[in-house]
C-alpha cells in the first residue's frame, strides 16, 4: 500500500458515494417539478400532496449530493495535484462553467422553492423548481464533458508537459461526451424511476395492509378508513404510472446511447472493450459471453461494430501495441471487475426497464365494458407492487457498475494515452495523510449513509402528512409539534 | 488576462467570505442566542434560503482557480491537505445539519443536527483564517491569529445579520453577542490586519503598494465602525460596515498574494493559456450578471424580518 493506492481508493469510494445521490437528484427533481406542474394545471389536491411527499424525499437526498460534491471538487487538487496541473487548462474549464452556470442556479432556486411556498406567486414558485431541476441536468452535462475528455481527449495540445486547450467547442461537443451524457442522464432517470416505483409500490401495499413478503398484516391497511381504499391507493397509482413511463422512456435512451458508447470504445478505448469480454487476442467475429460459458458467437462484433464479422482487438495484442507506442508497462486494467461490471450494468439496469414496461402493460387503461368511453383505472396488482419494492437495488447497482466499467476500465490511464494514474498523484502528500482522510471520509460517510437511509425509510413509512386543506393549500401542512407556540411551518423547511 | 483572472478569483473568494461569513456566524451563535426550538428555527431561518447559494461562491472560486491557475489550485489544496480535509468535513456536517434539521423527528436528533451546524460553522470559519494566515507568514502565531480573526469577525458579522433579520428576544441577544464578540474581533484585527501587507512573499512587490496599506487600515476602521454602529442600533449600517471590512481584508489578503499566490509559484507560471482564459472570460462576463441578479433577488424575496412565530416565512 502506498499513498497512490489509498488515493485511488479514496477517489473511488467518495465518487461512488457522491453518485449514489446524484441520479436521485437528477431524476427526482424533474419528477417533482412535473408533479407540481400537474397540480398547477389541474388544481387537484393529490398532485400537491405528491409534490410535497416526493419533494421531501428529494431534499433529504439533495443535502447529501451537495456535501459530497464539495469533496469531489477539492479532491482533484488535494490528491491529484500532478493530474490537475497537467489537465487544468482543459479540464478546469468545464468544472468552472459547471459551478457558474449550474450550481448557482440549482442551489439558489432550490432555496427559493423550499422557502417560497407562500412567498412567491404560484407561477414563479413552479418556475423555481424547474430552474433547480434544469440546473442539475446542466451540471451533469459539464462534469460529464470533463469526464469524457479523460477517455477521449480532444481540442488540446501538449506544451511544456501540460495540456493546453485549443478548442473549447471541441471539448464541449466531444463525441464521447455526446454519447456519455445522455447515457448517464437517462441512467439517472432509470434509477430515480426505480426509486419512485419502490416507494409507490410500498405505499400501495401499506394502504392495503399487505407486507413485502405478501402476507396480510393483522392490523390491516393504514390510513383513514372512512376514505375508500381505492381512493387512497389511486394517488400512489398516479406516481407509479408516472415513474413507469419515465423509466421505460429512459430505458430506450440508455440502450441506444449505450450502443453508441460501445462503438466508440472500439475506436477510442479498445482495451476497455476487450476487457469487458475478456478477449485475449484480436478476433474477427468475436462472440459475447452472457455469463462465462454461455457465449453467443459474433455478438461482441455485432454490438461494437454493427457487423458480426468485424475484428475486435484483444487484450494481449493491445498490450503489445501499447508497449511499442508508450514503452514497457502493464496497460491491462482489472479484468474480472470490468467483465462483471459490464454485465451487471446491462443486466440489472435493463431488468428495471423491463419491469417498467411490464408495469405499463399491467396497469394500462382498459375500456370499461359498459361505461363506454370512460377508462377505468386498473388497480396495481399487489405482486407487482412487491416486485417494485424488491427491485430497488437493481438500478442502483447498475449505475455504479457502469461507473466501475468506465473508470477502472480506463486504468492505468487517467487521461487515455496521455497521463498515467501513477503520474497523477500529489507528490507532496504522504501515506499517513491520505490514510487519515480516507478513514475520516469513510467513517463520516458511513454514519451519514445510515442517517440518510433512516430518514428516507421513516418518511416513506409515515406517508404524506395530512392532505392540504382546500382553501389555502400551500401553508396547510404543519410540521413541528414539539412546541405549543410553533407556527405552521411548511414541511419542507426547518 | 492573468491579472484580470486573479482579480476575478479574488472577487469570488471575497463574495464567499462576506456571504458565508454571516452563515458561519449565525451557525456558531445558534446555541448562544436562542432559548427554544422556535427561536432556533427563527435564527436558522435567516440563512435557510440562501446558505447553499452562498456556498457555491466557494465552489466557483475553486473551480475558477482550477481552470485559470491549475498549479495554484493544486498547490494550495495539496499543501494544506489536512486542513482542507477538515474544512470539507466541517462543511459536510454543517450542510446536512441545516438540511436535515427540519426532517428529523425527535428533539434529540434535532440537537444532533444543531451540534453539526455549530461545530461545522466554527471549524470552517476558524480554518479558513488559519490557512490564509499560515499562507502569509507560515508561523504558528499567524496561523492561530488568522483563525481567531476570521472566526470572530464571522461571528460578529453573523450577529449583526441576525439583528437585521429578526425581531423579538433573539434580536436583543444577537446585539449583545455582537458587542461581546467585538472584544475579540477588534483586537485580533488590530494585530493581524496591518501585518497582512507586510507578509513576505517571494516577490515582494507589495512593499511599494500604498493601497494595500490603505485596505488593511480601512478594514480595521470599518470593523470598529461596525461595532460602534451596533452600539448605536444602526443595524443596516453596521452590517454594511462589517461586510465592507471583510471585503477590505480580502483585498489586502489577495493584494499580498499577488503576483505569487504560493511560495515559489508566480501567477504567470500557474496560468492557463490565453485562449482558455479568453473563452472563460466571455462566458463568465455573460453569466455573472445573471447569477448576481437572481441571487440578489432571493435576498429581496426573503427581505422581511423573521418573528419568532412565522419563522422562515
Ligand atoms: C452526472 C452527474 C454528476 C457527476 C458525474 C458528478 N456530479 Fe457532482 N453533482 C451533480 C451531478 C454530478 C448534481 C446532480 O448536480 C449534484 C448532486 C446533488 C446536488 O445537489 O447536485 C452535484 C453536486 C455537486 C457539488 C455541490 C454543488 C452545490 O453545492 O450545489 C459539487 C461541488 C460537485 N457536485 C462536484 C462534482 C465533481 C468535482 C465531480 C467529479 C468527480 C462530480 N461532482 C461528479
Ligand atoms: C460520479 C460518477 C463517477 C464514479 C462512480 C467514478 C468512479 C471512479 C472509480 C471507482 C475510480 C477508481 C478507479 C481505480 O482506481 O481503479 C475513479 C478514478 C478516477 N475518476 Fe472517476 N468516477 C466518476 C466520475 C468521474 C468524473 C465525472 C471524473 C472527472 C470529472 C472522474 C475522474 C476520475 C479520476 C481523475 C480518477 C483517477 C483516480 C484513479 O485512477 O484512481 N470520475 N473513478
Ligand atoms: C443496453 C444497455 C446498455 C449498454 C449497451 C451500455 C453500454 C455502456 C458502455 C459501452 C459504457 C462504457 C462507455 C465508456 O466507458 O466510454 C457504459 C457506461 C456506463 N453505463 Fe451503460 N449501457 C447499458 C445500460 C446501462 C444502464 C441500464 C445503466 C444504469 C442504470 C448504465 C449506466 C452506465 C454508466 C453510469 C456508465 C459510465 C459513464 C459512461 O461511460 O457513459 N448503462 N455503458
Amino acid at each position: 500500500m502506498d499513498a497512490l493506492d489509498l488515493a485511488r481508493w479514496q477517489f473511488g469510494v467518495t465518487t461512488v458515494y457522491h453518485f449514489l445521490f446524484v441520479p436521485l437528484t437528477i431524476g427526482l427533481g424533474v419528477f417533482v417539478a412535473g408533479l407540481q406542474t400537474a397540480w398547477h394545471r389541474t388544481g387537484k389536491d393529490h398532485y400537491l400532496t405528491l409534490t410535497k411527499f416526493f419533494g421531501k424525499l428529494f431534499l433529504i437526498n439533495f443535502a447529501m449530493g451537495v456535501v459530497t460534491g464539495i469533496v469531489q471538487e477539492f479532491q482533484f487538487g488535494m490528491n491529484w495535484s500532478e493530474y490537475s496541473t497537467f489537465v487544468g487548462d482543459v479540464f478546469g474549464a468545464p468544472l468552472a462553467l459547471e459551478a457558474l452556470l449550474a450550481f448557482f442556479m440549482e442551489s439558489t432556486f432550490l432555496g427559493l422553492w423550499i422557502f417560497g411556498w407562500d412567498r412567491l406567486p404560484k407561477r414563479l414558485h413552479l418556475a423555481a423548481i424547474w430552474a433547480a431541476a434544469i440546473g442539475s441536468n446542466i451540471s451533469a452535462y459539464f462534469i460529464l464533458a470533463a469526464n469524457a475528455w479523460m477517455k477521449h481527449p480532444v481540442g488540446y495540445e501538449v506544451v511544456n508537459g501540460r495540456a493546453r486547450m485549443t478548442d473549447l467547442w471541441a471539448v464541449l461537443t466531444n463525441p464521447t461526451a455526446l454519447a456519455q451524457i445522455p447515457h448517464v442522464a437517462a441512467a439517472a432517470f432509470v434509477v430515480a424511476g426505480g426509486f419512485i416505483l419502490a416507494v409507490s409500490g410500498y405505499r400501495i401495499l401499506r394502504e392495503r395492509g399487505v407486507t413485502i413478503t405478501g402476507r396480510r398484516t393483522a392490523a390491516g391497511g393504514v390510513g383513514d378508513a372512512t376514505v375508500p381504499l381505492r381512493r387512497r391507493t389511486d394517488m400512489w397509482r398516479t406516481s407509479l404510472r408516472g415513474a413507469l413511463v419515465m423509466t421505460a422512456l429512459a430505458g430506450v435512451v440508455v440502450a441506444g446511447t449505450g450502443d453508441l458508447s460501445g462503438q466508440l470504445l472500439r475506436e477510442q478505448q479498445p482495451m476497455k472493450l476487450a476487457a469487458a469480454e475478456g478477449l485475449a487476442r484480436d478476433t474477427a467475429g468475436a462472440g459475447f459471453s452472457i455469463v462465462p460459458g454461455v457465449e453467443v458467437p459474433g455478438l461482441l462484433s455485432l454490438l461494437a461494430a454493427h457487423d458480426p464479422g468485424a475484428t475486435i482487438q484483444g487484450i494481449e495484442d493491445i498490450q503489445q501495441r501499447y508497449e511499442q507506442q508508450f514503452g514497457p508497462a502493464d496497460y491491462t486494467p482489472n479484468l474480472p471487475v470490468i467483465f462483471w461490471s459490464f454485465r451487471v450494468m446491462i443486466g440489472f439496469g435493463m431488468a428495471t426497464v423491463g419491469l417498467s414496461v411490464l408495469g405499463l402493460w399491467l396497469t394500462r387503461k382498459r375500456r370499461g365494458p359498459r361505461r363506454g368511453r370512460t377508462a377505468a383505472p386498473v388497480p396495481v396488482p399487489s405482486w407487482f407492487a412487491r416486485a417494485c419494492v424488491l427491485a430497488l437495488p437493481l438500478p442502483m447497482a447498475a449505475i455504479i457498475a457502469g461507473w466501475l466499467l468506465s473508470e477502472i476500465g480506463r486504468q492505468p490511464w487517467t487521461v487515455q494515452g496521455e497521463l498515467l494514474t501513477a503520474a497523477s498523484v500529489s507528490p507532496g502528500v504522504g501515506l499517513t495523510e491520505v490514510a487519515i482522510s480516507l478513514t475520516l471520509f469513510t467513517v463520516l460517510y458511513g454514519v451519514l449513509a445510515l442517517a440518510e437511509a433512516v430518514l428516507l425509510v421513516r418518511h416513506v413509512k409515515a406517508g404524506p402528512e395530512t392532505p392540504p386543506a382546500p382553501r389555502d393549500p400551500a401553508v396547510a401542512e404543519g410540521s413541528d409539534t414539539d412546541s405549543g407556540a410553533a407556527p405552521l411551518a411548511p414541511t419542507l423547511m426547518y | 488576462m492573468t491579472t484580470f483572472w486573479f482579480i476575478l478569483i479574488a472577487f469570488l473568494w471575497t463574495g464567499y467570505f462576506v456571504l458565508e461569513g454571516f452563515d458561519f456566524g449565525v451557525g456558531a451563535l445558534l446555541p448562544l442566542i436562542s432559548r427554544s426550538d422556535a427561536e432556533r428555527r427563527q435564527v436558522l431561518g435567516t440563512i435557510g434560503p440562501v446558505w447553499d447559494g452562498n456556498e457555491v461562491w466557494l465552489i466557483t472560486a475553486i473551480g475558477a482557480m482550477f481552470a485559470a491557475f491549475p498549479a495554484w489550485y493544486s498547490g494550495l489544496l495539496s499543501t494544506y491537505y489536512l486542513p482542507m480535509v477538515l474544512i470539507v468535513a466541517a462543511l459536510i456536517v454543517r450542510g446536512v445539519g441545516l438540511e436535515w434539521r427540519g426532517k428529523v423527528r425527535s428533539g434529540r436528533e434535532r440537537a444532533l443536527c444543531d451540534a453539526g451546524i455549530v461545530t461545522g460553522s466554527v471549524l470552517a470559519a476558524f480554518l479558513w483564517g488559519a490557512v490564509f494566515g499560515n499562507l502569509l507568514y507560515a508561523t504558528a502565531f499567524a496561523t492561530v491569529l488568522g483563525g481567531v480573526l476570521s472566526l470572530s469577525v464571522a461571528i460578529l458579522h453573523g450577529a449583526v445579520f441576525v439583528t437585521l433579520k429578526t425581531s423579538g428576544a433573539v434580536r436583543g441577544r444577537a446585539r449583545r453577542a455582537a458587542l461581546f464578540t467585538s472584544a475579540a474581533a477588534v483586537p485580533a484585527g488590530i494585530v493581524a490586519l496591518p501585518s497582512v501587507p507586510g507578509s513576505a512573499m517571494d516577490v515582494p512587490s507589495w512593499s511599494a503598494s500604498p493601497w494595500l496599506w490603505a485596505c488593511a487600515l480601512l478594514a480595521m476602521a470599518t470593523l470598529s465602525a461596525g461595532v460602534a454602529l451596533v452600539w448605536r442600533r444602526r443595524e443596516g449600517w453596521a452590517f454594511a460596515a462589517t461586510a465592507l471590512s471583510i471585503v477590505l481584508t480580502a483585498a489586502a489578503l489577495f493584494g499580498a498574494l499577488w503576483p505569487a499566490p504560493l511560495p515559489g509559484l508566480t501567477l504567470a507560471e500557474a496560468a492557463s493559456a490565453p485562449y482558455t482564459l479568453t473563452m472563460l472570460t466571455w462566458i463568465g462576463l455573460l453569466a455573472l450578471p445573471g447569477v448576481l441578479a437572481y441571487q440578489g433577488w432571493t435576498y429581496w424575496v426573503f427581505r422581511k424580518r423573521l418573528t419568532v412565530d412565522i419563522s422562515p416565512h
